[in-house]
């Protein structure tokens, strides 16, 4: 079994960080288009002309979309098989060299402080920075990562509900998020609202964001139920009157996706996440053989990812 | 709205003239110098009565809420990409004094601030607030930059809270968020949106525990 070379995995991770800030991914951008088709008024389809003319410039330029680039993280898949050169450890130091490198290269916002002493390398990596978060993948032996530019100071939020509030609590938070975030435009609407229901409050918030950053416009949940409440969400935030900006208008949701994890039996943790105008990702997979493919769509979310039973390889049937 | 919007074309240093012919939801482009500023050269200015490190009034009267993507080489040129706004609601305690103390007549941000801040600060002030559109248009922001003059208190504030001044070609586009009267764009547009918002939850039952804080007295209990 071949290793995956370190300097290939660093290569790849700055070439996803120019990516992700430079490219706007296809199915947001179409998603936006589709979204102008709809709307009537005459200042949010102002904003979301103005916008699809900036992903033009910065694609033509090689300039990030936003200045804000938020604060780069990293999601690695591993293939069971996959193994890095160095090992795990030499991986983490391949996307912080990277992450450095590209912070100056490309150039991104050195947005990363101290939080308490504000000290700032000017290179987005510090404790805890970038985040690496991980997943694994049977019957596989590349490597992907993804990197995620999100904003981090507006449009999430966290609440625990219990089961008695029932799809009322969960679509009262979801409209409290959107409404406390969306005038002004400080969640920099349309979103693709990610929910995270059940887990722990942690895994709730982790949830969601995955759901905002890792799943692609036009992608439903796999469980029938799930995409059905995905929709009906997705209705009711197109349905306050409130557009881009916080301006009159219809366009509010791009698109939303909702996770799940099993929950205390008591309660219904819930999260919301924003991901903005500027929805910022990009995936490489690196294989063991030496090439690497890149796109927009992290794939995060796989069956394997989403089991519900004990084991993998042979599933229990699902009883009634 | 009233009417089509109008599109405007400024030069730096904006006059009286010009910004009263602004009307909010108006379209804006910039032409000539600005200056980024946010709460590194307030609390200087403003809190600690540091002298800005050049003379701001004499550079312009535009002042950008703002903090460019971009970095430094090892011979010290300065590589400027794109380039965004930043939330302005935080620095509306530093806007009184920043008035007197530099001259501003433009404030460029993201999400204005509040009507009563425009009309106790930037009336008396004959200011405006002109936001950005997204957002960001940071490429198309940062296409406008045509040089970058000088990055004030790189040093000591870093990229981020530096005092970048920049040459400007059709900066924009900007929408007048409030005007000469203190009339705010953003809060006819909340005053337009709080019927369809109060609809959305027409039926929908409140979570059986609320939150600290959704009550307005402190002696309240959640449950």
């Amino acid at each position: 079994m071949s290793e995956i070379a370190r300097d290939l995995l660093q290569e790849a991770a700055s070439e996803i960080m120019a990516r992700a800030a430079i490219e706007i991914p296809r199915d947001y951008r179409d998603g936006i288009r589709g979204m102008l088709g709809q709307e009537q008024h005459e200042l949010s389809r102002f904003v979301l002309e103005a916008m699809l003319e900036n992903w033009e410039a910065a694609e033509a330029d090689r300039r990030a979309m936003c200045a804000d680039t938020g604060v780069p993280r990293f999601y690695v898949k591993a293939g069971n098989e996959a193994r890095p050169e160095g090992g795990f450890v030499a991986l983490e130091e391949a996307i912080r060299s990277a992450t450095a490198e590209a912070t100056r290269s490309v150039p991104l916002r050195p947005n990363r402080v101290h939080p308490l002493w504000r000290t700032d390398h000017d290179n987005n990596v510090g404790i805890n920075a970038p985040e690496i978060e991980y997943s694994f993948e049977p019957d596989a032996d590349w490597i992907e990562l993804t990197t995620v530019h999100k904003g981090g100071l507006f449009g999430t939020d966290y609440r625990m509900l219990f089961p008695a509030d029932g799809m009322d609590g969960i679509k009262r938070f979801f409209l409290d998020t959107l409404v406390q975030f969306g005038r002004r435009g400080l969640a920099c609407q349309p979103a693709i609202v990610g929910i995270g229901l059940g887990g722990s409050k942690d895994t709730s918030m982790t949830l969601g964001k995955q759901a905002a950053c890792l799943r692609p416009v036009g992608e439903p949940n796999p469980d029938p139920g799930i995409a059905k409440l995905e929709a009906e969400l997705k209705e009711l935030g197109n349905n306050i009157g409130m557009g881009p900006m916080g301006f009159v208008g219809s366009s509010m949701v791009i698109d939303c996706h909702v996770e799940v994890g099993y929950t205390h039996t008591g309660g219904m943790p819930m999260s919301v996440h924003c991901f903005c105008l500027s929805s910022r990702r990009a995936t490489a997979r690196v294989h063991a053989g030496g090439g690497v493919e890149y796109r927009s769509d992290p794939r995060w979310f796989t069956p394997y990812m989403r089991r519900e039973t004990v084991g993998w390889q042979a599933p229990l049937a699902r009883t009634a | 709205m009233a009417g089509a919007a109008r599109t405007h074309r400024l030069s730096t240093p904006v006059s009286p003239e010009a910004l009263r012919e602004l009307s909010i939801g108006d379209i804006v482009y910039l032409d000539g110098v600005i200056y980024t500023g946010r709460e590194g050269l307030y609390r200087r200015m403003v809190d600690e009565g540091m002298a800005p490190p050049v003379d701001l009034g004499a550079l312009s009267n535009v002042n950008f809420h703002c903090s460019p993507a971009a970095s430094v080489a090892e011979d010290g040129s300065l590589n400027l990409g794109a380039v965004t706004a930043t939330a302005s609601f935080r620095f509306s305690r530093f806007m009184e004094r920043f008035f007197e103390l530099s001259g501003a007549k433009v404030i460029v941000g993201k999400g204005g601030m509040s009507e009563t801040d425009y009309r106790e600060l930037f009336v008396p002030n004959g200011a405006v607030y002109l936001t950005t559109v997204g957002y960001g248009t940071g490429a198309l922001l940062g296409r406008g930059v045509t040089r970058v003059q000088a990055a004030h208190w790189l040093e000591d504030l870093g990229i981020a809270q530096a005092v970048w001044v920049l040459e400007v070609s059709r900066f924009g586009p900007l929408l007048v968020e409030s005007d000469l009267a203190g009339n705010s764009l953003f809060e006819r547009e909340n005053r337009a949106t709080a019927e369809a918002v109060e609809r959305a939850y027409a039926g929908l039952r409140p979570p059986s525990l609320s939150r600290y804080g959704e009550t307005v007295s402190r002696g309240d209990e959640v449950l």
